[in-house]
Protein backbone atom coordinates (compact mmCIF):
# COMPACT_ATOMS: atom_id res chain seq x y z
CA UNK A 1 0.00 0.00 0.00
CA UNK A 2 3.09 2.60 1.45
CA UNK A 3 5.24 3.37 -1.59
CA UNK A 4 8.68 4.24 -0.80
CA UNK A 5 10.98 3.21 -4.10
CA UNK A 6 13.28 5.91 -4.93
CA UNK A 7 13.60 6.94 -1.13
CA UNK A 8 16.41 6.70 1.54
CA UNK A 9 16.24 5.65 5.33
CA UNK A 10 18.48 5.62 8.06
CA UNK A 11 17.43 3.37 11.31
CA UNK A 12 19.41 3.50 14.10
CA UNK A 13 19.02 0.38 16.82
CA UNK A 14 18.68 -1.45 13.55
CA UNK A 15 20.55 -4.47 14.90
CA UNK A 16 17.63 -4.96 17.41
CA UNK A 17 14.07 -6.69 17.26
CA UNK A 18 12.20 -3.43 16.40
CA UNK A 19 14.70 -1.43 14.89
CA UNK A 20 15.43 -4.83 12.30
CA UNK A 21 11.60 -5.17 11.54
CA UNK A 22 11.31 -1.08 10.94
CA UNK A 23 14.20 -1.95 8.32
CA UNK A 24 12.75 -4.57 6.88
CA UNK A 25 9.09 -3.01 6.36
CA UNK A 26 10.97 0.03 4.92
CA UNK A 27 13.26 -1.87 2.57
CA UNK A 28 10.08 -4.16 1.68
CA UNK A 29 8.03 -0.64 0.56
CA UNK A 30 11.27 0.45 -1.62
CA UNK A 31 13.35 2.54 0.28
CA UNK A 32 17.16 1.97 0.10
CA UNK A 33 18.32 1.31 4.32
CA UNK A 34 20.83 2.29 6.21
CA UNK A 35 21.17 -0.16 9.09
CA UNK A 36 23.05 1.18 12.17
CA UNK A 37 23.52 0.00 15.65
CA UNK A 38 26.76 -0.70 17.62
CA UNK A 39 27.07 -4.86 16.87
CA UNK A 40 28.13 -5.15 13.23
CA UNK A 41 27.19 -8.99 12.97
CA UNK A 42 23.63 -8.97 13.32
CA UNK A 43 23.09 -5.58 10.84
CA UNK A 44 25.33 -7.50 8.38
CA UNK A 45 23.06 -10.12 8.82
CA UNK A 46 20.10 -8.17 7.99
CA UNK A 47 21.64 -6.25 5.62
CA UNK A 48 22.57 -9.95 3.49
CA UNK A 49 19.01 -11.00 4.42
CA UNK A 50 17.72 -8.10 2.47
CA UNK A 51 19.94 -7.97 -0.67
CA UNK A 52 19.92 -4.85 -2.69
CA UNK A 53 19.30 -1.53 -1.30
CA UNK A 54 21.03 -2.01 2.18
CA UNK A 55 23.80 -0.67 3.52
CA UNK A 56 25.71 -1.10 6.97
CA UNK A 57 26.52 1.37 9.29
CA UNK A 58 27.52 1.17 12.49
CA UNK A 59 27.92 3.45 14.89
CA UNK A 60 28.34 4.35 18.56
CA UNK A 61 25.71 6.50 19.83
CA UNK A 62 26.96 7.18 23.01
CA UNK A 63 30.09 8.77 20.97
CA UNK A 64 29.27 12.63 20.32
CA UNK A 65 31.36 12.75 16.87
CA UNK A 66 30.14 9.32 15.69
CA UNK A 67 26.35 10.33 16.33
CA UNK A 68 26.74 13.67 14.02
CA UNK A 69 29.44 12.04 11.54
CA UNK A 70 26.49 9.39 10.53
CA UNK A 71 24.21 11.40 9.23
CA UNK A 72 27.02 12.36 6.14
CA UNK A 73 27.78 8.75 6.35
CA UNK A 74 24.46 7.68 5.16
CA UNK A 75 24.27 10.29 2.42
CA UNK A 76 27.35 8.94 1.08
CA UNK A 77 26.60 5.61 1.14
CA UNK A 78 22.86 5.68 0.07
CA UNK A 79 22.92 9.22 -2.15
CA UNK A 80 20.42 11.30 0.34
CA UNK A 81 18.52 10.72 3.03
CA UNK A 82 14.85 11.31 3.37
CA UNK A 83 13.82 8.92 6.29
CA UNK A 84 14.86 9.19 9.79
CA UNK A 85 13.92 6.36 12.30
CA UNK A 86 15.46 7.06 16.03
CA UNK A 87 14.85 4.01 17.16
CA UNK A 88 18.16 2.85 19.10
CA UNK A 89 17.64 2.95 22.91
CA UNK A 90 18.96 1.36 25.99
CA UNK A 91 18.10 0.70 29.43
CA UNK A 92 19.63 1.32 33.05
CA UNK A 93 16.97 0.73 35.30
CA UNK A 94 17.08 0.88 39.15
CA UNK A 95 14.72 2.74 41.69
CA UNK A 96 14.94 6.65 41.63
CA UNK A 97 16.43 6.46 44.72
CA UNK A 98 19.57 4.57 43.89
CA UNK A 99 19.75 5.56 40.65
CA UNK A 100 23.44 6.94 40.08
CA UNK A 101 24.39 10.45 37.90
CA UNK A 102 25.44 7.69 35.17
CA UNK A 103 22.92 5.97 34.79
CA UNK A 104 20.82 8.83 34.36
CA UNK A 105 23.57 10.82 32.10
CA UNK A 106 23.83 7.40 29.77
CA UNK A 107 20.61 6.71 29.06
CA UNK A 108 19.64 10.40 28.19
CA UNK A 109 22.72 10.16 26.62
CA UNK A 110 21.78 7.45 24.41
CA UNK A 111 18.22 7.51 23.95
CA UNK A 112 17.76 11.50 23.63
CA UNK A 113 20.47 13.67 23.07
CA UNK A 114 21.98 11.48 20.37
CA UNK A 115 18.20 11.58 18.87
CA UNK A 116 18.53 15.60 19.00
CA UNK A 117 22.16 15.47 17.25
CA UNK A 118 20.90 13.18 14.45
CA UNK A 119 17.46 15.25 13.67
CA UNK A 120 19.88 18.23 13.21
CA UNK A 121 21.92 16.40 11.07
CA UNK A 122 19.15 15.51 8.86
CA UNK A 123 16.96 18.59 9.04
CA UNK A 124 19.46 20.89 6.53
CA UNK A 125 19.00 17.95 3.77
CA UNK A 126 15.53 17.34 4.06
CA UNK A 127 14.84 21.23 3.74
CA UNK A 128 16.67 21.50 0.46
CA UNK A 129 14.78 18.87 -0.91
CA UNK A 130 11.80 20.02 0.50
CA UNK A 131 10.56 16.58 1.81
CA UNK A 132 11.58 14.48 4.72
CA UNK A 133 9.79 12.19 7.51
CA UNK A 134 11.31 12.19 10.85
CA UNK A 135 9.79 9.44 13.24
CA UNK A 136 11.50 8.60 16.64
CA UNK A 137 10.68 5.77 18.61
CA UNK A 138 8.97 6.89 22.02
CA UNK A 139 7.58 4.61 24.62
CA UNK A 140 4.48 4.30 26.38
CA UNK A 141 6.29 5.23 29.48
CA UNK A 142 6.96 8.55 28.18
CA UNK A 143 3.45 8.54 28.98
CA UNK A 144 2.48 6.68 32.15
CA UNK A 145 5.96 6.57 33.76
CA UNK A 146 6.97 3.32 35.13
CA UNK A 147 8.75 2.18 38.20
CA UNK A 148 12.28 1.95 38.08
CA UNK A 149 12.64 3.35 34.73
CA UNK A 150 12.86 7.66 35.72
CA UNK A 151 15.44 7.70 33.48
CA UNK A 152 14.34 6.09 30.43
CA UNK A 153 10.79 7.50 31.20
CA UNK A 154 12.12 10.88 31.10
CA UNK A 155 14.64 10.62 28.19
CA UNK A 156 11.12 9.23 26.24
CA UNK A 157 9.01 11.83 27.07
CA UNK A 158 11.83 14.25 25.99
CA UNK A 159 11.58 12.67 22.53
CA UNK A 160 7.97 13.70 22.05
CA UNK A 161 8.94 17.05 23.47
CA UNK A 162 11.78 17.59 20.84
CA UNK A 163 9.72 16.19 18.11
CA UNK A 164 6.74 18.49 18.11
CA UNK A 165 8.98 21.33 18.97
CA UNK A 166 11.52 19.80 15.56
CA UNK A 167 8.03 19.69 13.74
CA UNK A 168 6.61 23.23 14.37
CA UNK A 169 9.98 25.04 12.79
CA UNK A 170 10.06 22.31 9.46
CA UNK A 171 6.29 22.20 8.51
CA UNK A 172 6.69 24.53 6.33
CA UNK A 173 9.50 22.72 4.39
CA UNK A 174 7.30 19.49 3.52
CA UNK A 175 9.05 17.68 6.87
CA UNK A 176 7.04 15.57 9.49
CA UNK A 177 8.10 15.01 12.88
CA UNK A 178 6.43 12.05 14.84
CA UNK A 179 6.58 9.65 17.55
CA UNK A 180 5.47 6.33 17.69
CA UNK A 181 5.19 4.60 21.53
CA UNK A 182 5.24 1.32 21.31
CA UNK A 183 3.75 -0.29 24.99
CA UNK A 184 5.62 -3.63 25.51
CA UNK A 185 6.75 -5.52 22.57
CA UNK A 186 8.12 -9.31 22.62
CA UNK A 187 12.21 -8.13 22.26
CA UNK A 188 15.07 -9.16 23.98
CA UNK A 189 13.89 -6.26 26.37
CA UNK A 190 11.37 -7.76 27.02
CA UNK A 191 12.45 -10.95 27.89
CA UNK A 192 14.62 -10.40 30.50
CA UNK A 193 10.92 -9.85 32.63
CA UNK A 194 9.94 -12.79 34.67
CA UNK A 195 6.94 -14.70 34.67
CA UNK A 196 4.97 -13.03 37.62
CA UNK A 197 6.63 -9.69 35.81
CA UNK A 198 5.09 -10.77 32.19
CA UNK A 199 1.80 -11.91 33.63
CA UNK A 200 1.45 -8.74 35.77
CA UNK A 201 2.37 -6.89 32.27
CA UNK A 202 -0.56 -8.53 30.44
CA UNK A 203 -3.14 -8.27 33.05
CA UNK A 204 -3.00 -4.61 31.97
CA UNK A 205 -3.54 -4.78 28.22
CA UNK A 206 -7.13 -5.28 26.78
CA UNK A 207 -5.66 -6.62 24.14
CA UNK A 208 -4.28 -9.57 26.31
CA UNK A 209 -1.12 -10.33 24.55
CA UNK A 210 2.37 -8.49 23.88
CA UNK A 211 2.87 -6.67 20.38
CA UNK A 212 5.36 -7.75 18.06
CA UNK A 213 7.96 -5.88 16.11
CA UNK A 214 6.03 -5.88 13.03
CA UNK A 215 3.18 -3.43 14.29
CA UNK A 216 5.79 -1.00 15.46
CA UNK A 217 7.31 -1.21 12.22
CA UNK A 218 4.15 -1.02 10.84
CA UNK A 219 3.04 2.43 12.50
CA UNK A 220 6.79 3.65 11.05
CA UNK A 221 5.91 2.36 7.69
CA UNK A 222 2.84 4.51 7.73
CA UNK A 223 4.43 7.48 9.37
CA UNK A 224 7.47 7.54 6.82
CA UNK A 225 4.68 7.48 3.52
CA UNK A 226 3.98 10.29 1.47
CA UNK A 227 0.51 9.72 2.62
CA UNK A 228 0.97 10.61 6.08
CA UNK A 229 2.40 14.07 4.93
CA UNK A 230 -0.56 15.79 7.11
CA UNK A 231 0.44 13.84 10.15
CA UNK A 232 3.27 15.54 11.87
CA UNK A 233 4.02 16.20 15.74
CA UNK A 234 1.67 13.36 16.66
CA UNK A 235 2.94 10.69 18.64
CA UNK A 236 0.73 7.18 17.11
CA UNK A 237 0.54 4.97 20.70
CA UNK A 238 0.60 0.82 19.32
CA UNK A 239 0.19 -0.78 22.83
CA UNK A 240 -3.02 -3.17 22.70
CA UNK A 241 -4.98 -0.82 24.85
CA UNK A 242 -2.58 -0.52 27.54
CA UNK A 243 -3.12 3.23 27.91
CA UNK A 244 -5.68 5.35 25.69
CA UNK A 245 -3.82 8.54 24.62
CA UNK B 1 28.90 45.78 -9.01
CA UNK B 2 30.48 43.08 -7.55
CA UNK B 3 30.39 39.35 -8.68
CA UNK B 4 29.70 38.72 -5.10
CA UNK B 5 27.02 40.89 -4.92
CA UNK B 6 25.44 39.47 -8.02
CA UNK B 7 25.49 35.92 -6.39
CA UNK B 8 23.82 36.96 -3.76
CA UNK B 9 21.60 38.85 -4.84
CA UNK B 10 20.25 35.95 -7.09
CA UNK B 11 19.92 33.52 -4.75
CA UNK B 12 18.18 35.79 -2.56
CA UNK B 13 15.53 36.26 -5.83
CA UNK B 14 15.74 32.59 -6.20
CA UNK B 15 14.99 31.66 -2.87
CA UNK B 16 12.82 34.32 -1.53
CA UNK B 17 10.36 35.16 -4.97
CA UNK B 18 11.03 39.05 -4.88
CA UNK B 19 11.81 41.55 -7.64
CA UNK B 20 15.51 42.43 -7.95
CA UNK B 21 15.23 45.77 -7.64
CA UNK B 22 13.89 45.72 -3.77
CA UNK B 23 17.28 43.50 -2.97
CA UNK B 24 18.96 46.53 -2.13
CA UNK B 25 21.76 47.36 0.54
CA UNK B 26 19.88 47.79 3.42
CA UNK B 27 17.15 45.61 2.48
CA UNK B 28 16.14 43.49 5.90
CA UNK B 29 15.61 39.92 4.93
CA UNK B 30 12.98 39.90 7.43
CA UNK B 31 11.70 43.25 7.52
CA UNK B 32 11.67 44.05 3.66
CA UNK B 33 12.17 41.08 1.69
CA UNK B 34 9.17 38.46 3.76
CA UNK B 35 11.92 35.96 5.10
CA UNK B 36 10.78 34.22 8.01
CA UNK B 37 13.74 33.16 10.46
CA UNK B 38 13.72 29.94 8.71
CA UNK B 39 14.40 31.15 5.10
CA UNK B 40 17.13 32.97 7.01
CA UNK B 41 19.08 29.74 7.94
CA UNK B 42 18.17 27.94 4.10
CA UNK B 43 19.54 31.59 2.44
CA UNK B 44 23.38 31.11 4.93
CA UNK B 45 23.01 27.40 3.55
CA UNK B 46 22.79 28.87 -0.08
CA UNK B 47 25.04 30.83 0.36
CA UNK B 48 28.25 28.53 2.27
CA UNK B 49 27.16 26.37 -0.73
CA UNK B 50 27.31 28.56 -3.50
CA UNK B 51 30.79 30.21 -1.76
CA UNK B 52 32.04 27.42 -0.32
CA UNK B 53 32.72 29.13 3.10
CA UNK B 54 31.42 27.86 6.74
CA UNK B 55 29.53 30.85 7.98
CA UNK B 56 29.27 29.54 12.10
CA UNK B 57 25.59 30.54 13.83
CA UNK B 58 27.00 33.03 15.75
CA UNK B 59 28.11 35.23 12.55
CA UNK B 60 25.00 33.95 10.87
CA UNK B 61 22.58 35.85 13.26
CA UNK B 62 24.64 39.07 11.93
CA UNK B 63 23.65 39.17 8.87
CA UNK B 64 20.30 40.55 8.79
CA UNK B 65 20.42 42.56 5.44
CA UNK B 66 21.77 42.05 2.16
CA UNK B 67 24.43 44.34 2.29
CA UNK B 68 25.71 42.19 5.81
CA UNK B 69 25.68 39.35 3.52
CA UNK B 70 27.90 40.77 1.07
CA UNK B 71 30.60 42.03 3.37
CA UNK B 72 30.28 39.06 5.14
CA UNK B 73 31.42 36.70 2.40
CA UNK B 74 33.78 39.23 0.39
CA UNK B 75 35.39 38.75 4.28
CA UNK B 76 35.26 35.37 4.58
CA UNK B 77 36.45 34.52 0.59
Amino acid sequence: MFDLTGKTALVTGASGGIGGAIATALHGAGATVGLSGTRTAPLEELAAALGDRAHVLPCNLSDADAVNALPKQAIEAMGGLDILVNNAGITRDNLFMRMSDEDWAQVLDVNLTSTMRLCKGVVRPMMKARWGRIINISSIVGSTGNPGQANYAAAKAGMVGLSKSIAYEVASRGITVNCVAPGFIATAMTDKLNDDQKSGILGQIPAGRMGNADEIAAAVLYLASPEAGYVTGATLHVNGGMAML
Amino acid sequence: MSDVADRVRKIVVEHLGVEEDKVVENASFIDDLGADSLDTVELVMAFEEEFGIEIPDDAAETIQTFGDAVRFIKEAQ
